[in-house]
């Protein structure tokens, strides 16, 4: 998993629930790569189709809160976002992400200043953002969280484990 | 420096004699349990991703089917049987139809002092009794089943000292309502919200599950409160032994400390489409509703359906709404039978649905149509949270949504509250 790479944003704003990314009446479907296809459903029924392996989230505070549905990190690890940029995270997605090897950041500014379309640089070596000129710092990943996130999950980690 | 109840219940799971927030810790589980929500994806891990044959403790695993009952669909149905088919290889607890799974973890499995992990974010609910409940996704709850252990973070504790008396009229609901529109939905992000004061000493049971069980809508970790001997006389007459009474030391520190005098408060509703988005029933205006909701983890319990029957009892539904009442438990459907309470829902023209989550989740039961509005004692109010992605749901106590459902409109309960 590389610690440095770029990505086209897409915004959502603050307080995005996983009945948001993922809605009851689609957790039944057969598979991950069927239920994707309505990540955002309820707010943005097109976006799902609109994005690209790489592309990155930036989003308001809260992210990821209300049910512990595990479905809803795995299927934003499944569109492969590079990553997501948050100014905060509910703590159950939290875990659920870097479970299914989905990487998140936290950073308070970037969310009021970048649009969508935007493309952003992440150098996760320096811990930095850039955007355009701008340069905004961001909260570095525990060794232990990356080598989870290398593995691909939490799954894949302990497999390897105990291989 | 003195500890808080969650830091010690934590300690005690990590074998350790002192834990202070930030610190990480692998802890020992004394419960988990799972619901139909995400079991399967649990038991696709478990079976052929680690390829595990036993799972940690059979007497410490609960799979519960209450998400969808009864089964919407073949697909529904698949994941019931798998559970089914899980739980005997196993020898697992295991139940189908007899309640929303916090009210059954209440009622049979949680004393005080326990760390629960289940793989549903309303876990906190069990903080009512003292133990410190936390909601975790199907992976860790995977890896909890075949190892017994979960690393976890000790979290800061947030205060909430309550004093005074709710007036007639308003409840718990009302005021965990209250608490989360004033801190926020991520106004406990990580933390722990313990409730204490002289008005949690005089709540029943029923009150201080309503308050933890939400502590999640605020981000929280968990909810707590100190259990006394309402809780011991509960768990001992449940046939269980109660385990630690721990308390919160005198010096023990809290990030913040909030408090509330209880006889201020008003009834309270959560406006679509998020859960801190609360105002006063006075303030809300004139709301039409098509459907009304008594039940959910949060608010099914024979309390609140005593408080809903009070208020319809020889009234009529508004021939435009429609009413679903769901006992949360078996255990509570009978009692409100031996009290007459379904008799007079029936009689006023509310649906009784069986014992699950219902409405509350849209899954099974009760979905609302395009630009329907609904009034629940449900735990969210989510845009599309129960159907139509332009549909809308408001929060509120079982007395305001009766009260509600037979206006026709939104309605503070207090001129039907005798």
């Amino acid at each position: 998993m590389s610690r440095i790479f770029a990505g086209r944003v897409w915004k959502l704003g603050d307080d995005i629930d996983t009945d948001i990314i993922i809605p009851t009446q689609f957790l039944a479907l057969e598979s991950v790569e069927e239920m994707k296809k309505y990540a955002f459903n309820p707010l943005r029924p097109d976006l799902a189709e609109l994005i690209r392996p790489g592309d990155i989230i930036v989003a308001g505070k809260n992210f990821g809160c209300g049910s512990s549905r595990e479905q809803a990190a795995e299927i934003l690890a499944a569109l492969k976002l590079s990553c997501i940029i948050a100014k905060s995270y509910a703590r159950i997605f939290y875990r659920n992400a870097f479970n299914n090897g989905l990487l998140l950041l936290e950073n308070n500014e970037l969310d009021d200043l970048c649009q969508e379309g935007d493309e952003l640089s992440v150098n996760l070596e320096t811990s930095r953002i850039l955007l355009g000129g701008r340069s905004f710092s961001v909260a570095s990943i525990p060794d232990d969280l990356w080598q989870m996130l290398a593995a691909g999950g939490l799954v894949p980690m302990m497999r390897k484990r105990n291989s | 420096m003195g500890m808080t109840i969650g830091e010690k219940i934590l300690a005690r799971a990590s074998g350790k004699d002192i834990v202070k927030p930030g610190e990480i810790i692998t802890a020992k589980v004394d419960l988990c349990m799972t619901n139909d929500a995400t079991t399967h994806l649990s038991i696709d891990i478990f079976e052929q991703q680690l390829k595990a044959e036993k799972v940690f403790d059979p007497q410490k695993v609960v799979l519960i089917i209450d998400h969808n009952v009864p089964a919407e669909s073949a697909k529904t149905a698949e994941v019931h049987k798998k559970m089914r088919l899980f739980s005997q290889k196993h020898h697992l607890p295991f139940y189908e139809g007899a309640g929303i799974c916090h009210q059954i973890m209440v009622e049979d499995f949680v004393v005080p002092g326990q760390l629960i992990v289940a793989a549903d974010s309303h876990t906190c609910a069990y903080g009512g009794l003292g133990a410190l409940g936390t909601g975790v996704g199907c992976t860790d709850f995977t890896s909890v089943l075949s190892t017994g252990e979960l690393w976890l973070m000790v979290p800061e504790s947030l205060k909430f000292v309550l004093e005074g008396d709710l007036r007639s009229g308003i409840y718990a609901r009302d005021l965990i309502l209250k608490i989360i529109g004033d801190i926020g939905a991520n106004g406990a992000n990580y933390k722990i919200m313990e409730f204490g004061g002289s008005a949690v000493k005089k709540f029943t049971l029923d009150d201080r599950i309503v308050l933890c069980n939400m502590a999640v809508e605020a981000g929280a970790k968990s909810g707590l409160i100190e259990p006394d001997e309402q809780v011991v006389n509960y768990v001992q007459a449940a046939g269980r032994q109660a385990m630690d009474l721990l308390k919160s030391d005198e010096d023990a520190v809290y990030e913040k400390i909030y408090r509330y005098i209880l006889d201020e408060l008003e009834p309270m509703v959560a406006r679509p489409h998020f859960v801190d988005n609360v105002v006063p029933v006075s303030k809300i205006g004139e709301v039409m509703i098509d459907q009304g909701f008594i039940g959910s983890c949060n608010n099914g319990r024979i309390e609140e359906l005593r408080v809903a029957a009070q208020i319809l009892k020889g009234q009529n539904v508004d021939p435009l709404v429609k009413l679903f009442i769901s006992p949360a438990s078996k255990e509570v459907f009978r009692q409100a039978l031996d009290e007459g309470l379904i008799d007079i829902f029936v009689a006023s023209g509310a649906m009784v649905l069986n014992p699950n989550c219902s409405v509350c989740w849209g899954g099974c039961q009760g979905v609302i149509g395009e630009g329907e509005t609904l009034i629940s004692t449900g735990t969210r109010n989510f845009k599309g949270r129960a159907g139509h992605a332009d549909s809308s749901v408001y929060l509120a106590s079982a007395a305001t949504v009766a009260a509600s459902a037979l206006t026709g409109k939104i309605t503070d309960p207090r001129r039907f509250v005798r």
